[in-house]
């Protein structure tokens, strides 16, 4: 009896598994196959799912269950350490809710519509492959060897397995992501906001509500969370409505209408402040209207895109391929695997799979679910930024994304430049989507989450308030990416400032104590001098920042996932299941490729449009010569270019050398790990260090 | 109408765990455990020690969640 029934639901099972195969497969040929007519967005999300299934089902439980070999008996470091506040065992569902508002940022929201321009095919196919064999598994086995390690930090785990010099390279790798993850992520909003009043306003706007937000709870109800948070988003939405009235007035306007410049230097205050004020008065307050606003409009646009089911405007393919694009430069191959970072793989997740997670998985068998299963989730968040950029106009989307060096800053020029370009676009209807979203202009409004919130908007819009409301969407979207990010920015300036006391403290004992306000003050001045400069830097480059910074922000997320994937290897090794090793190996191995191959590109690339050394060699030739190169205007612009191209370069060079000493210790410690007849991985509880050898 | 009754009574009482367990996947998502969860485990693990009230307990976690080597990003 019982074995027919198995035998009936394995059948079911298996027609089940079929059948979105197939779906999948239909789906994908539609998007990847079809030229000349516009492919609707709806096969994009219907291909995308049926993968990230069968990606789950067949690829993500065969990592955890044979490569990591998770153990069902084994007590996990919640039950272990159980106090009831970072040690607690957690329900599957509610615990993948906390992962994945932990994971998810601005990258997968901004790095596939900077991708676009090669058209959608090339990055979503990224996106969908990164997520599935490197992404999620970076994401899964971090998350694993920190379950096995009472949840340590992936720097921990490093010092521990691969020695301490690895480990110190690993915690200076650490330290560049954050400066320059901060340091462009504040410069998307920069960008967002330059002459938007409306944006700026509601923007602005979020510090005295996360203030109230802050004061409410801390005396007036203690303890009323939910309450204050729908307090707080009430005011924020007061705040974009009333945002319209003060870009339509133009005495207030003007008190909203930011060079590039002021804002830049705004928000460097701004951080430093919230770094140094406690936490419950600003940044808590924020970080939760943030988390939640953020959740809510992934949710909002994932409703949205299904609803309406818009076509894609991009073309598949455009021939930007070639690496001549304006949005940013380079070939496909690594730049695009640079440019989408998160989305396919970050390695910001490997920070969050070592952070708290860990202290909460009920049972090892949960790991696949919530490290695999999170990232597909976030892959797909990824998708959905690709869909928004690309049901806009192409024609819109580059007027958007390039700089005003290349198509000039009134709208007859750019539609002259875009057409020449191949994507057909008039004066009037650059001028229109302007005029639709509530802006002056769109033109060059670099960084990604202004042309998303074009798309979330003509998306949004369609099903909820039509044309009218087409404003507040855009700035809605504006707001809610802005908002995330600046939260971001508080808490990575906060991070940067315990890193730089924790690295300075080894030398003047006396700054590591976390405690005194002098050392806060001066830590937080450090912090944010040192994400402060690049962006500033950016907001001056006369070639729009994003040009110049993305590649690097991508290099420096990339590399910190090779060196997550590498001791994931090397723990494989030691755990004496090299025969699964390929599982990491591989991802690792094209991870590496690209970061070198990128950053040596950026360094030593005879191409004055990819490399920062023969830019500088050019401008710095004609500069001797006394001639100007366009787009700089002045003497000092053309100084400061050269200037920002040796540090760039030595940047992407310090980025090169991380990596490559990453992997010769890896190597290393490989090579130990087979000289030993058994597990040397250096496991916490249960069976100890034996659990490998056992499983062996 | 028992039919309608107990329809009424399943949504009721689905409706209800839905707004649980939203409620508890919120909370986690900044930070902020169960309340209930560590009240039962110093009941029952540290039985002749303080418990933090809620105010406190929120107020420790939030301290926590941006805390050296302890929050959610660390080197």
């Amino acid at each position: 009896m019982h074995t027919s029934l198995d035998s009936s639901t394995a059948l079911q099972s298996k027609l089940l598994w079929a059948a979105v195969a197939v779906l999948g497969a239909v789906a994908f040929a539609i998007v990847a196959l079809n030229r000349g007519e516009a492919v609707n967005a709806a096969w994009l999300v219907v291909a995308a799912v049926c993968i990230y299934f069968i990606a789950y089902r067949f690829y993500g439980l065969f990592v955890a269950n044979r490569a990591l070999g998770v153990d069902a008996e084994r007590p996990t470091p919640a039950y272990r350490h159980n106090d009831g506040l970072d040690y607690v065992p957690t329900n599957l569902y509610v615990l993948y809710g906390h992962h994945f508002a932990a994971i998810a940022g601005a990258g997968p929201l901004v790095g596939p519509v900077l991708a676009a321009q090669m058209g959608y095919l090339p990055g979503t196919l990224w996106i969908l492959a990164g997520a599935v064999f490197a992404g999620a598994v970076q994401d899964m086995t971090v998350l694993f060897l920190s379950t096995r390690r009472d949840g340590r930090s992936l720097g921990d785990i490093v010092r521990a397995e691969m020695g301490p010099i690895a480990g110190t390279i690993t915690g200076i790798g650490i330290l560049l992501i954050c400066v320059i993850v901060l340091a462009v992520l504040a410069l998307v909003v920069v960008k967002a906001l330059v002459g938007s009043p409306w944006g700026t306003f509601a923007v602005f706007c979020t510090i005295p509500i996360a203030l109230f937000m802050g004061v409410y709870n801390q005396f007036i109800r203690p303890g009323h969370i939910g309450e204050m948070s729908l307090i707080g988003c009430a005011l924020l939405l007061a705040a974009l409505i009333f945002g319209k009235t003060v870009a339509e007035t133009p005495t207030l306007a003007a008190y909203f209408d930011f060079k590039g410049e002021t804002l830049a230097l705004v928000i460097i205050g701004y951080g430093f402040v919230a770094s140094v004020l406690p936490v419950w008065l600003l940044l808590a307050p924020r970080d939760y209207l943030s988390t939640f606003l953020k959740i809510g409009t992934i949710a909002l646009l994932a409703v949205g895109i299904i609803i309406v089911r818009p076509d894609l405007q991009m073309p598949a393919v455009t021939k930007f391929i070639d690496g001549s694009g304006p949005v940013w430069s380079g070939s496909v191959f690594p730049f695009l695997f640079i440019t989408i970072a998160c989305g396919a793989v970050s390695g910001w997740h490997s920070l969050i799979a070592s952070g708290t997670t860990p202290k909460m998985i009920e049972n090892e068998r949960q790991i696949a679910f919530i490290g695999y299963g999170g990232m597909l989730m976030e892959s797909f968040v990824a998708i959905m930024a690709m869909i928004g950029a690309s049901v806009i106009h192409p024609g819109v989307y580059f007027a958007m994304n390039s700089s005003a060096g290349l198509i000039g800053t009134t709208v007859e020029q750019a539609a002259q430049v875009i057409s020449s370009w191949g994507f057909v676009v008039t004066p009037s209807e650059l001028a229109e989507v302007a005029k639709n979203v509530g802006e002056t202009t769109i033109m060059s409004r670099t960084g990604g989450a202004p042309t998303l919130a074009v798309g979330m908007a003509s998306i949004l819009s369609s099903f909820l308030g039509g044309p009218t409301l087409m404003g507040i969407w855009y700035h809605f979207a504006i707001l809610f990416e802005a908002l995330f990010i600046l939260t971001t920015v508080d808490a990575g300036t906060r991070v940067l400032r315990f890193m730089i006391q924790d690295l300075v403290g080894n030398a003047v004992p006396a700054f590591k104590e976390t405690a005194s306000w002098t050392n806060n003050l001066i830590g937080s001045g450090l912090s944010v001098s040192l994400w402060g400069y690049f962006l500033y830097v950016g907001v001056i480059d006369p070639f729009g920042g994003i040009w110049t910074l993305w590649p690097l922000f991508g290099t420096a997320n990339q590399m910190l996932a090779a060196i997550a994937l590498t001791v994931c290897t090397v723990v494989l090794f030691k755990m004496k299941r090299q025969r699964y090793a390929l599982v990491t190996i591989a991802p690792a191995t094209w991870l590496v490729a690209c970061t070198v191959t990128a950053g040596l590109e950026k360094v030593f690339s005879p191409d004055p449009n990819i490399g920062f050394v023969s830019h500088a060699l050019r401008y710095g030739e004609a500069l001797a010569a006394g001639q100007l190169l366009a787009p700089a205007k002045t003497v000092a612009e053309m100084t400061r270019i050269v200037v920002n191209d040796y540090i760039d370069a030595t940047l992407a060079a310090v980025f090169v050398l991380v990596v490559v000493a990453t992997v010769i210790y890896g190597l290393i410690s490989i090579r130990k790990a087979l000289a030993s007849p058994q597990s040397t991985a250096m496991e916490i509880g249960f069976a100890g260090a034996v659990a490998g050898a056992r499983n062996a | 109408m028992p039919d309608l009754q107990d329809l009424f009574d399943r949504s009721a009482r689905a409706a209800s765990a839905t707004v649980f367990w939203t409620t508890r996947a919120a909370r986690l998502m900044i930070g902020i455990p169960d309340y209930e969860t560590y009240v039962a485990h110093r009941r029952a693990n540290h039985s002749n020690q303080p418990i933090m009230t809620y105010v406190e307990f929120l107020r420790e976690r939030q301290e926590a969640r941006y805390a050296v080597g302890k929050g959610r990003f660390r080197g």
